[in-house]
C-alpha cells in the first residue's frame, strides 16, 4: 500500500477534565476519500481543528507528506497544501463571490488577475459561475457552502478537509454536490470529509472512521460499518444493535 | 491602469487651484484640507482596508513631527533629510506598536484602546521630556529657502501637500489592486477563515500598519515645516488621531477617495461652524460629532459610497431601461 498522505497518530486532546480525544488514529491514502463519522460530540470538528492547525493537540502527532506538522500555524498548513472547510461557513461577507475565492487563489498565484482568472474558473467547477459577482452576504446555504468549497480548492490542495459541507442542504442540493466533491477527488486531490448525510457518505467514502465519545470504535468500508453492532449502539443506544437482530428474526 | 485616470484627474483639478487663485485664505485651508487628507489615508488603509481601528495615529504623525522638527534644531540636520527621517521614525513606531498588540491578538476596540493608550504615553513623554522642549514646544527657525523647505507663499506648500497626497492615492490604488490589499482585506472581512487560506494574518496586518504609520508621519512632518512649530498637544494630542478617522468615515471607509472627500467636506462643515458658532470654542467640535452620528447611520459608506451607488444607478440606466436594471449582474 501506497505511503498514506496523512496520518494521525495517537492524538489526544483534553479540554480542562474533559478527554475529547483519546488516543485517536487514522489515515488517508492519497488520491482517496476518507469519511469520520459519528454522533454528535464525538470529537470529530476538535480532530479536524487540530489537523487544521487551529487547535494544539495534548498529545500524539500527525503526519502530513512523511513530515510532522503538529504546531504549525494553519496558514502554514494552506502553504503546504492542507485546506479545509468550515463547519459554520466563514464567507468574506463584504467581498464578492469571485474576491473571495480570488484570495484562495492568490496562495500559488501572486498577480492579481491571474488570481482572479482562476478563481473564475473554479467558480464555475463547483457551479457558482453565474454568481460571481453576487457579494457573498447574499448567498443561500447552499451557496455559502459552495464558496467554502471554491475557496479551499482555489488553494490548489492536495488535501481537503471538508467539514459537514451537506450540513443544512435539500436532498436536491446535496444530489448536486456529490458529483463536485467526486470530481475533486479524481482531480488527485485527497479528501478527508465529515459528514451526517449517510447517503452521501456511502456513495462517496471510500474508508470510514466511525469517531464515539472521542475514541475511534470502528473503521472499514461504508457497507461494512453501517452493520457494525458497535457503530449501531453508538448512535442508537447499548443493546440497540441487539434488538434490532432479536426484531428482525422476529418478524421472519 | 484605469485606476489612476481619477487620480490624475482630482491632482489636475486641485492642482490648478493656485493659478486660479492667489488668496492666501484659500490656500491655507486646502493645504490644512489636504494634510488631513494624508494623516486619514493613513488611518484609511489599517482601518478602512484592514479593519483594524486606531484611535491613536497621533503616535505616528507625532512622531514624524517631532523628529522632523528636533533634528533640524538640535542637530542641524537639512530639512528634508529631516523630512525623510521623521517618515522613517514613524513608520518605526507603527511596526513596534503593531508588533506589540497583533502578537499579544489584539483586536477591535482592545487594539482601539491600545493604540490611544499608547499615544498618550507618548503625549505625556513629550510633554515632559527635554529634547521635545516640554511644555514649551519647538520651533522651527524661519529659513524662505526652498533647501530648508520653507518657501515665500504658500502655493509651493499647497503644490508639495498635494503630490504628497498624489501619491499616498496611488500608493493605496496600487495595494487595492495587489495581493497584499486582497489579503488585507480578507483579514478585514474574517481573519480565521483568511488563516485557513494561507494568509499569514498577523504579517499581513503589520506591514499595513507600518504603512499606514508612515503616511501618517509625512503628515506630521509636513505640518512641522508648514507651521515651524509643534508641541506635545499638537503632536500627540488626540485631535489628529480622531481627525485621522474622523475623514476617511465621513468620506468612505474602504475606499481610495474616501480620505481626499472626507478631509474636504469636514473641513468645509469645520469652517462653516466656525462662522455660524463665532468665537464659542469646541462648539465646532460638537458639529463634528453630529457629523460623524448622521453619517455612520445615513451613509455607513460616506460621501464616497453615495457617489458610487449613484454612479452605478445612472449606469444602470443608460446600458439597460429601468426593468431590466437589476438583472444586469446575472
Amino acid at each position: 500500500m501506497a505511503e498514506p498522505l496523512l496520518r494521525v497518530e495517537q492524538v489526544s486532546k483534553r479540554f480542562g477534565g474533559l478527554l475529547a480525544l483519546d488516543r485517536v488514529s487514522f489515515i488517508a491514502q492519497p488520491g482517496r476519500i476518507v469519511a469520520l463519522i459519528g454522533p454528535n460530540g464525538a470529537g470529530k470538528t476538535t480532530l479536524f481543528s487540530i489537523i487544521a492547525g487551529c487547535l494544539p493537540a495534548s498529545e500524539g502527532r500527525i503526519v502530513y507528506d512523511g513530515d510532522p506538522i503538529d504546531g504549525e500555524r494553519p496558514y502554514q498548513l494552506a502553504r503546504r497544501g492542507i485546506a479545509r472547510t468550515f463547519q459554520i461557513a466563514q464567507p468574506f461577507a463584504g467581498l464578492t463571490v469571485h474576491e473571495n475565492i480570488a484570495v484562495g487563489a492568490h496562495l500559488s498565484r501572486p498577480a492579481r488577475r491571474e488570481a482572479l482568472a482562476a478563481a473564475a474558473a473554479i467558480a464555475r467547477e463547483v457551479g457558482l459561475g453565474d454568481l460571481l459577482d453576487r457579494p457573498a452576504a447574499t448567498l443561500t446555504v447552499a451557496g455559502r457552502k459552495r464558496l467554502e468549497l471554491a475557496r479551499a480548492l482555489a488553494t490548489g490542495p492536495r488535501l481537503l478537509l471538508l467539514d459537514e459541507v451537506l450540513a443544512g442542504l435539500n436532498p436536491t442540493e446535496i444530489h448536486d454536490m456529490l458529483p463536485v466533491i467526486r470530481a475533486i477527488c479524481s482531480r488527485g486531490v485527497t479528501i478527508v470529509m465529515i459528514e451526517h448525510v449517510m447517503q452521501a457518505v456511502m456513495c462517496l467514502a471510500e474508508h470510514v472512521f466511525v469517531l464515539s465519545e472521542g475514541r475511534v470504535i470502528a473503521e472499514g468500508p461504508p457497507q461494512a460499518i453501517v452493520t457494525d453492532p458497535l457503530v449501531v449502539e453508538a448512535y442508537l443506544g447499548r443493546g440497540a444493535a441487539h434488538r434490532m437482530v432479536a426484531a428482525g428474526t422476529g418478524h421472519a | 491602469m484605469k485606476g489612476l485616470v481619477p487620480i490624475v484627474a482630482a491632482m489636475a483639478l486641485l492642482g490648478a487651484v493656485p493659478v486660479a487663485t492667489s488668496s492666501n485664505v484659500v490656500l491655507n485651508f486646502l493645504v490644512v484640507a489636504l494634510l488631513i487628507a494624508l494623516v486619514g489615508q493613513g488611518w484609511n488603509l489599517l482601518g478602512g482596508y484592514g479593519g483594524q481601528y486606531s484611535f491613536g495615529h497621533a503616535a505616528f504623525f507625532g512622531t514624524g513631527a517631532y523628529v522632523t522638527a528636533i533634528l533640524q534644531v538640535r542637530y542641524g540636520v537639512n530639512a528634508w533629510l529631516g523630512f525623510a527621517a521623521g517618515i522613517a521614525a514613524g513608520a518605526l513606531v507603527g511596526a513596534v506598536i503593531g508588533a506589540l498588540s497583533f502578537r499579544s491578538g489584539l483586536k477591535g476596540s482592545y487594539f482601539a484602546l491600545v493604540t490611544l493608550a499608547f499615544a498618550e504615553v507618548l503625549r505625556i513623554v513629550a510633554s515632559v521630556a527635554p529634547i521635545t522642549g516640554a511644555g514649551v514646544g519647538t520651533l522651527v527657525k524661519l529659513d524662505l529657502r526652498s533647501e530648508a523647505f520653507q518657501f515665500q507663499s504658500r502655493a509651493p506648500y499647497y503644490w508639495i501637500a498635494l503630490c504628497l497626497v498624489g501619491v499616498s492615492l496611488m500608493l493605496v490604488r496600487a495595494i487595492e489592486g495587489s495581493r497584499f490589499g486582497a489579503y488585507l482585506v480578507a483579514v478585514r472581512e474574517n481573519e480565521d477563515a483568511a488563516q485557513a487560506l494561507g494568509v499569514n494574518t498577523t504579517l499581513v496586518k503589520l506591514v499595513a500598519m507600518t504603512i499606514s504609520a508612515a503616511i501618517a508621519a509625512t503628515g506630521g512632518c509636513f505640518y512641522v515645516q508648514y507651521f515651524l512649530f509643534v508641541d506635545a498637544g499638537i503632536a500627540y494630542g488626540p485631535w489628529i488621531s480622531i481627525e485621522a478617522l474622523l475623514v476617511p468615515i465621513v468620506g468612505g471607509v474602504g475606499m481610495v477617495f474616501g480620505p481626499l472627500l472626507g478631509a474636504l467636506v469636514v473641513k468645509t462643515l469645520g469652517e462653516l461652524a466656525k462662522l455660524v458658532t463665532g468665537d464659542a470654542p469646541g462648539l465646532d467640535l460638537v458639529i463634528y460629532g453630529c457629523v460623524l452620528i448622521a453619517v455612520v447611520s445615513v451613509a455607513p459608506r460616506g460621501v464616497a459610497g453615495v457617489v458610487l451607488v449613484l454612479h452605478r444607478r445612472i449606469q444602470a440606466l443608460r446600458i439597460a431601461p429601468p426593468p431590466a436594471s437589476e438583472r444586469r449582474d446575472g
